[in-house]
């Protein structure tokens, strides 16, 4: 592991990424658009209002992130520049490290876009501060590009590499507690949603909703996130072979 | 040291196919080695191994005496895979500025290597919008790059028109003058002439491994076209 090498992975990543520029709108303005429709559609409710876009400032790094991470792996792999790089002095952590800092930055720059086009245009309130909300957003965001880097170890085609966006992604949407409350889940489905990132993502969002300093319920959270970004990192690498069939 | 490639009785299976039956073989050092033989024969499993990214079933590949794909080896190896591996959304610039990177080079070397392929002139084009050969030119000199012991390049002059195919075949021998070992696949037969020493392979085993003349001689043609296919047959004859 070089950090020179990492820093050269990153922005070589980054500088892909601004030649791309219909993705760097796509990525920058799409979650703002969202918010907007999710305003319009709570129109009269700020309260509902406020408590489904905290949440979605969460989700929406994470879900765009696995998925611009996942094709970005899988054309690596495809077009022959990964078994390249495999036999240049490039370590296996330089390319997921750097994978994890270009997209990292690209979130950050898209979470106080999505945050900021909340506050102000939207009206968001919070108890907390915005700028926890954009860290757990970028954290939330690695989490996504951890994941997308392991699971395109599993994909063949791009068509594979989507499929995993409702295996992985959406059951943890759909039991982080955003539309039926933990605590009111069967048991084993409470269990289930116990060991998913994701929630613990959600629920440090919703304690920046209620409490005016950042609570240590929610550091404990961001904590758990940051290690199951880690853990998905060394599955990453532990999946990326130098020598294959 | 004589050889900067030993081979020894490698066997490779991809699938349940035997792709490698047992090959041996010795690339010499500061030579230009053509690793000839139809498509489907096997080359470029055997590159794939010597560049150590090839899982391989028995026998040994020491590669600057090293085992292949040992990490000492990652500086001095200079690989291009035979689709061009370079990133088709970055200039010629920023791809080969990355691969010299990666080496911990600068962008003085990477420009050089950007000319020495005769791609000065489309050097801020983005890969995407190159021609074939001009791709697997950009993809070249990002293998140039920190001038690399040992070069292995898998078919990197298909689709180059003949003028720059021979500037590229001038370059090759100029790089082996200097030290540099080169192994070159190519399913193209004239190329094999200009070659110090070739290797053919046919379904998966060492059919020919000797200078141009020497195999030139021993099938008693001018034609290495010809002489390739008469080996195949004095070998079906010796197995029938």
């Amino acid at each position: 592991m070089s950090l020179r090498i990492t820093f050269a992975t990153a922005g070589r990543i980054l500088r892909q990424l601004r030649h791309d520029r219909r993705t760097v709108a796509l990525l920058l303005i799409v979650p703002a658009l969202l918010l907007a429709l999710l305003y319009f559609m709570y129109d009269g409710s700020g309260a509902t209002f406020d408590r489904i876009a905290l949440i979605m400032l969460g989700i929406f790094p994470f879900v765009i992130m696995f998925l611009v991470t996942s094709i970005a792996m899988l054309r690596e792999r495809t077009s022959g520049t990964l078994e390249r790089l495999l036999t240049t002095p490039l370590g296996k952590l330089d390319l997921l490290f750097g994978y994890g800092l270009a997209f990292g930055l690209a979130a950050a720059l898209q979470g106080a876009v999505a945050t900021g086009a909340a506050y102000w245009l939207l009206g968001l309130q919070t108890t907390g501060n915005a700028g926890l909300v954009v860290l757990i957003a970028v954290v939330n965001a690695v989490l996504g590009v951890a994941l997308g880097l392991f699971c395109s170890a599993f994909a063949r085609t791009e068509f594979q590499a989507v499929q995993f966006l409702p295996v992985v992604v959406v059951p943890q949407i759909l039991l982080c507690g955003l539309f039926v409350p933990r605590e009111q889940m069967v048991g084993w489905l409470e269990g289930i949603s116990n060991a998913l990132p994701l929630t613990y993502a959600v629920e440090a969002l919703a304690q920046v909703g209620l409490s005016a300093a950042a609570t240590t319920t929610m550091w404990r959270d961001l904590a758990v996130v940051a290690g199951a970004t880690v853990v998905a990192l060394v599955l990453a690498a532990a999946t990326l072979r130098r020598r294959t069939p | 040291m004589d050889n900067a490639i030993e081979v020894r009785d490698l066997i490779v299976e991809r699938g349940k196919r035997t792709v490698l039956h047992g090959i041996s073989c010795d690339i010499p050092t500061g030579r230009v080695t053509g690793l000839l033989g139809p498509s489907g024969s096997g080359k470029t499993t055997l590159i794939r191994a010597v560049v150590g990214v090839q899982i391989v079933r028995s026998g040994t590949v020491t590669v600057l005496g090293r085992p292949a794909g040992s990490a000492p080896l990652r500086r001095e190896l200079g690989y291009v895979t035979q689709a061009p591996s370079v990133y088709a959304d970055l200039s010629v610039r920023e791809n080969a500025r990355y691969f010299a990177a990666l080496r911990g080079l600068g962008a003085a070397e990477a420009d050089r290597a950007i000319t020495d392929v005769g791609l000065a002139g489309a050097r801020d084009q983005l890969v995407g919008n190159l021609s074939g050969g001009q791709r697997s030119r950009a993809s070249l000199a990002c293998a140039l790059i920190g001038d690399p012991k040992l070069l292995v390049l898998d078919e990197p002059t298909v689709g180059q028109d003949p003028v720059l195919r021979a500037d590229l075949w001038t370059r090759f021998h100029e790089l082996a003058a200097a030290g540099t070992t080169l192994l070159i696949s190519s399913h193209v037969m004239d190329e094999a002439g200009r070659c110090d020493r070739l290797l053919l392979v046919r379904e998966g085993r060492v059919i020919g491994d000797d200078t141009p003349a020497a195999i030139r001689a021993r099938s008693g043609t001018d034609d290495l076209e010809e002489a390739f296919l008469r080996l195949i047959r004095q070998l079906d004859e010796v197995t029938a």
